[in-house]
């Protein structure tokens, strides 16, 4: 329970660059947006591993534009850049420092481009930190899943279903790229019948041979959680 | 001459549930056999039985203090080896294939499994050694606890059956600090022995069981620990807790009570744990009892009403702040709170800063980073978990000291949810956002108290 490192005997459990981020939090969101369009993007992940959960939001513009040049909406070919990452940690020191750390990464220098963000691994992150203890990792773990979620969201409202990022799951949608995940995440935010899925997901719309299989993830789902 | 002044920080210090200062008086008395009375309490010669009277004495205060006699306390290095003799003692003696082919033949029943009875809220070392013994053959029951942190006795009357060789119950938890009704479970086992069909005798002429044991490491110096007031077999307690040194405990085993030695060796605490005897701590843990037993009423009438105070300021200046446990049947000196959407390692280093030490039973802090097995026994959802705080007073604790850290409570607590994305209903009994984590194998129910 205490926060000296039992291997090395350092007074903190963490570095001081963590110690810094964790007492003087980054592109923390101060306020909950008051109208969805705020951002452009938004995602929420938790760890099952602890309980840690992550909320992110994200703003967009254009690759060579200037952030006021919004109007201008990056589509399909268009390579955007982040100009703002905001996030909210339910979560340890580490949970708060590593959000923070990733969301300075992905913004500093003008913002890195989505394709660029997503290859932040979280060992990038454990070194801007000066390192982690071990068992806490999986924090900074979380930070990069809750950006992955945030990028699909983007892709998903932008229409560029092909750059949505399938990584361990498995794709049911093929044309709107909706995996069984997505089916999992709509089945814990509530919805219970096909048509309560297909008004958060589209899934399987104009597709009646998924249908089949869209209602037994349904049923697998609300087995698992509800049942 | 100038004199520099180093930055004394005031230190409150809140986390005496988990260890305590040596009390100056306890050092004293433990000097001498650090270094000039060395001598091994097995010798013959003078060092020897030097050593050996100053053991002797020593068992002779512990037994006082307990209302027992010096050849039922065996001394340990802790309070988990104590639990763990006391656990895999008993187990071990009615493990054995011949004794427990004689509990069946005794009670003819065929294809049963010695019994274990304890609750889903105790201290780790006993959990982990019942949970060994489950993967070794032993049926294990884990009562539930109702909702205020206390057990309910009837369901130990309920589940107590002929091949019930063990019951197990914490005499206060170390983490809400409710009280159980020792005495009331040590009655009702007692008329489940005598109401027990006279079986041939086991182990000897006095063998009976079930035998009860409790973890009293918490209770000690609060709460009466009087082994026949209770109506217990076993006891375990320990001197970290009570101001006394590290590393010594004292398991009271009743004499006659089946108990198979886990550490042999040299003979020593009656042949029920070899190892040459630690004087200087057990001489330390004697005088550290007879000070807590002295100053019980006195420390007892001093902090429940500062721990009542510390609550009702907590929930009347920190909005969704729960308490955990029932309000007074808990030791004196403990206040647990859930202060809802925020992490408890988080809220512990923030006010370490402000030099404040209290502990939390949020998994980021835990090893094995799984929330507190306490909390969640109170049927409410992981977050509150996370979010629950451990205060314990100690003897230095003043109001003062109260004050001092309720005036800089609220406003780290107020950042703290500026920061969290959570926002969890007071009265919830499932987690707030469960969508959160699909995809990532969540072993838990979305709407069940469940988490394993």
């Amino acid at each position: 329970m205490d926060v000296i490192n039992q291997h090395t005997g350092e007074r903190w459990y963490y570095s001081d660059i963590v110690k810094d981020h964790f007492f003087h939090p980054q592109n923390l969101l101060l306020d909950r947006p008051k109208n969805e369009d705020e951002f452009d993007a938004h995602g929420m992940v938790g760890s099952p591993a602890c309980g840690d959960m992550m909320e992110m939001w994200m703003k967009v513009c254009p690759v060579g534009q200037a952030a006021a040049d919004k109007a201008i909406m990056a589509r399909q070919e268009h390579e955007v850049r982040i100009v703002d990452l905001k996030w909210k940690t339910f979560g340890c020191a580490s949970a708060i420092a590593a959000t923070s750390m990733f969301s300075v990464m992905l913004t500093e220098n003008r913002g890195m481009t989505l394709a660029e963000a997503l290859r932040v691994r979280p060992q990038d992150v454990m070194m801007r930190l000066g390192g982690l203890p071990n068992r806490k990792i999986h924090c900074s773990v979380l930070a990069d899943k809750a950006f992955q979620k945030t990028a699909n969201d983007y892709f998903r409202k932008n229409g560029l279903y092909d750059k949505i990022i399938v990584d361990g799951a498995r794709v049911i949608d093929p044309r709107l790229n909706i995996t069984d995940k997505d089916i999992e995440e709509a089945v814990l935010e509530g919805a219970q019948t096909l048509e309560e899925v297909q008004k958060k997901l589209k899934v399987g719309i104009g597709s009646p041979e998924l249908t089949t299989e869209i209602e037994q993830l349904i049923r697998f789902y609300k087995e698992k959680y509800y049942g | 001459m100038f004199l520099f002044t180093m930055d004394t920080m005031r230190r409150v210090y809140l986390d005496h549930a988990a260890a305590t200062p040596l009390d100056s008086r306890v050092k004293a008395v433990m000097e001498p056999y650090l270094t000039t009375e060395f001598g091994n309490a097995g010798g013959l010669y003078e060092e020897g039985r030097r050593a050996s009277d100053a053991l002797m004495n020593a068992r002779q205060v512990v037994a006082r203090a307990l209302g027992t006699h010096p050849n039922e306390i065996i001394f340990t290095s802790g309070g988990t080896e104590s639990d763990s003799l006391a656990i895999f003692g008993v187990a071990g003696f009615f493990g054995k294939t011949s004794n427990v082919a004689r509990i069946r033949e005794s009670f003819d029943v065929e294809e049963k499994k010695p019994h274990i009875i304890t609750t889903t809220f105790e201290h780790h070392s006993v959990l982990n050694p019942c949970e060994q013994l489950e993967k070794e053959g032993f049926d294990v029951i884990y009562l539930n606890v109702g909702s205020d942190g206390i057990v309910d006795p009837q369901d130990i009357q309920n589940a107590l059956c002929p091949e019930t060789v063990l019951v197990s119950i914490m005499y206060a938890n170390n983490e809400i600090g409710t009280i159980q009704p020792i005495a009331e479970i040590g009655k009702i086992i007692k008329e489940f022995i005598q109401k027990k069909a006279v079986a041939p005798p086991l182990g000897g002429p006095t063998a009976k069981w079930p035998v009860f044991h409790t973890d009293a490491c918490q209770a000690a110096g609060y709460l009466d620990i009087n082994v026949n007031n209770l109506g217990v077999d076993l006891m375990t307690i320990n001197a970290a807790k009570i101001y006394g040194p590290k590393g010594v405990g004292v398991l009271y085993r009743r004499s006659g009570v089946p108990l198979k030695a886990q550490t042999i060796g040299g003979g020593q605490e009656m042949r029920m744990r070899g190892g040459t005897e630690n004087i200087p701590c057990i001489v330390g843990f004697a005088k550290a009892l007879e000070i807590a037993e002295a100053s019980k009423e006195a420390e007892i009438n001093r902090l429940t009403p500062l721990r009542d105070y510390f609550i009702s300021e907590l929930v009347r200046r920190i909005s969704k702040t729960v308490l955990n446990g029932h309000p007074t049947k808990r030791l004196p000196n403990n206040i647990n709170v859930s202060i809802l959407d925020i992490e408890g390692e988080a809220l512990v280093l923030y006010l370490d800063e402000k030099g404040i030490s209290f502990s939390t039973g949020s998994a980021c802090t835990s090893e094995s980073l799984d929330p507190s097995h306490v909390i969640l026994a109170l049927g409410k959802p992981y977050e509150f978990a996370h979010s629950s705080m451990r205060f314990t007073l100690g003897r230095s604790t003043t109001k003062d000291d109260i004050d001092y850290v309720l005036s800089v409570l609220p406003q780290t607590v107020e950042w703290l949810r500026t920061v969290s994305p959570i926002s969890i209903d007071i009265n919830a009994t499932s987690m707030s956002h469960p969508e959160a984590f699909a995809g990532q194998g969540m072993r838990a129910k979305a709407k069940s108290k469940n988490y394993k």
